[in-house]
């Protein structure tokens, strides 16, 4: 399969992709690791006349801590993330979530900016970005703004992005001592997207839960926090049985995907067990 | 329209005009006739055409030629000189292959593997080859060549079938 024609460009700076997008507007589309967007391109789903590919501008591609924070540049791989020391001590869900997507060589190409700009409902990211409370660093044409992960996903393949801007940085917060964290997913056994995934974070103090954030993905069009969990499991001590009462509150009242890969029941079942395997993960 | 790109493969410097849509597998298999390289699925999912970009396993079914401008690009037929890379040989003494379509790109994926961890366990092989589909084999025996291939590449001692 070959996609249409189009012209490739590769610009240096971040500025020198605004405009190209300025110039060629819904012609162009962008391109980072092209691990959603070629094979859509080879079927045709999609037919830019311009490629714009952002993933040598070398001030997209870092891991670095910032007062506090951890930024990641958009173009940071799966794998680069996945396996970087300081990701791995600081966050360990991070790094447990990028080194859960697809396979290796996915995991080589593949970024996390092109990855929440795609929003696929199944995507392995969007859960923990949400449970982290991660920031999304936006440049466009009339300068840069930070948008909240809770106000990013907004449905299925839909984000906060407008039309002609770019995700910069993807800014974490380094959470405060005394917190564990873990995302767990049941892979779609063939695609290895996530049919469920859980990303928990748990930040205790004398035993019992001081803070708790636990997102899904997979589950419903859009990935999405689910406040009934963190709330029965808030000021617990943690057990197998405040677990599971926490875990069985999950994906209460939201609306849940349906289709040939699993059933509403299913993926309702799924994120109970998740939510559960999650939390005793995130209590070590 | 055609674009200029430098890539050196398998050691060997090109410079070449490729179309931007050209795909780096129909680059290397037309352009180039390396055709050690596979296409299996040409939708990313079984892994017949992985290569190495930069030393890092990729599926050239899911890149652009030009995306490889200025890198280095190693596949099948670059390995070794005589077709005696550790992981040739062990795929050879372990029967790692039947009829063989999916060996090249379970070699390069395997190489990667070793790069990173010379000495990986039975789980982590199998969880490295997690983007390989062998339809013949069963995956046991190509687990086993590889085992062979990272002790033969740590000076190991290492048995036959
Ligand atoms: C075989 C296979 C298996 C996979 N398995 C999984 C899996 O298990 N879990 C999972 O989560 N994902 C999986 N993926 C998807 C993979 O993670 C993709 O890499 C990811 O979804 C997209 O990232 P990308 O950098 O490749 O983006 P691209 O394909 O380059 O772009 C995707 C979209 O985002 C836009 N875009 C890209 N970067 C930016 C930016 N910085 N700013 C604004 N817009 C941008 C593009 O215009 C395009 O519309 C799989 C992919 C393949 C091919
Ligand atoms: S041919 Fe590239 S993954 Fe199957
Ligand atoms: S040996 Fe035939 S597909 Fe693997």
């Amino acid at each position: 399969m070959i996609p249409s024609s189009f012209e490739y460009h590769r610009p240096a700076s971040v500025s020198e992709a605004l405009q190209l997008l300025q110039q060629y507007g819904e012609e162009a589309k962008i391109m980072s690791g092209g691990h959603s967007l070629l094979p859509s391109l080879k079927l045709r789903l999609s037919e830019p006349g311009h490629l714009i590919d952002i993933s040598r501008i070398s001030d997209l591609s870092y891991i670095r801590e910032e007062g506090g924070v951890i930024a990641i540049g958009a173009c940071s791989t799966h794998n680069a993330i996945g396996k970087s020391a300081l990701v791995q001590e600081k966050i360990p869900m991070i790094s447990q979530a990028a080194l859960a997507i697809g396979d290796v060589q996915v995991r080589n190409r593949g970024t996390l900016g092109g990855s929440i700009a795609h929003a696929d409902p199944a995507a392995d990211w969007p859960a923990s970005i949400l449970a982290s409370e991660a920031e999304i660093v936006v440049a466009g044409a009339n300068g840069t703004r930070n948008i909240a992960a809770g106000d990013f996903f907004t449905g299925i393949f839909m984000t906060a992005l407008e039309e002609n801007e770019i995700i910069t940085e993807i800014r974490i917060p380094i959470p405060p001592a005394n917190t564990h964290s873990a995302y767990l997913k049941f892979p779609q056994p063939a695609s290895r997207f996530a049919l469920v995934g859980c990303a928990v974070m748990i930040t205790r103090s004398n035993g019992s839960v001081e803070r708790a954030r636990v997102a899904f993905t997979g589950v419903s069009p859009s990935a999405f926090r689910d406040n009934a969990v963190e709330e029965a499991i808030t000021g617990q001590a943690v057990n197998a049985d405040s677990i599971k009462a926490a875990a069985d509150k999950a994906a209460e009242g939201v609306d849940i995907m349906s289709d040939h890969y699993a059933s509403q029941d299913y993926r309702k079942h799924l994120a109970k067990v998740y939510a559960k395997r999650a939390l005793m993960a995130a209590s070590n | 329209m055609g674009i200029p790109i430098n890539v050196k493969v398998n050691g060997k410097e090109y410079s070449q005009e490729v179309e931007p849509r050209q795909l780096l597998v129909d680059f290397l298999r037309e352009t180039l006739r390396l055709t050690g390289t596979h296409v299996g699925c040409d939708t990313s999912g079984c892994g017949a055409c992985t290569i190495l970009v930069d030393g890092n396993a990729v599926k050239s079914c899911t890149l652009l030629a030009v995306q490889v401008d200025g890198a280095e690009v190693t596949t099948i037929e670059g390995l070794s000189k005589n077709g005696d890379h550790p992981l040739q040989e062990g795929f050879k003494e372990e029967h790692g292959l039947q009829c063989g379509y999916c060996t090249p790109g379970m070699i390069m994926a395997a190489a990667d593997l070793l790069t990173n961890n010379p000495n990986p366990s039975e789980q982590e092989i199998r969880h490295a080859l997690e983007g390989n589909i062998c339809r013949c084999t069963g995956y046991h025996n190509i687990v086993k060549s590889i085992q062979y291939a990272a002790d033969k590449m740590q000076g190991k001692e290492v048995s036959h079938g």
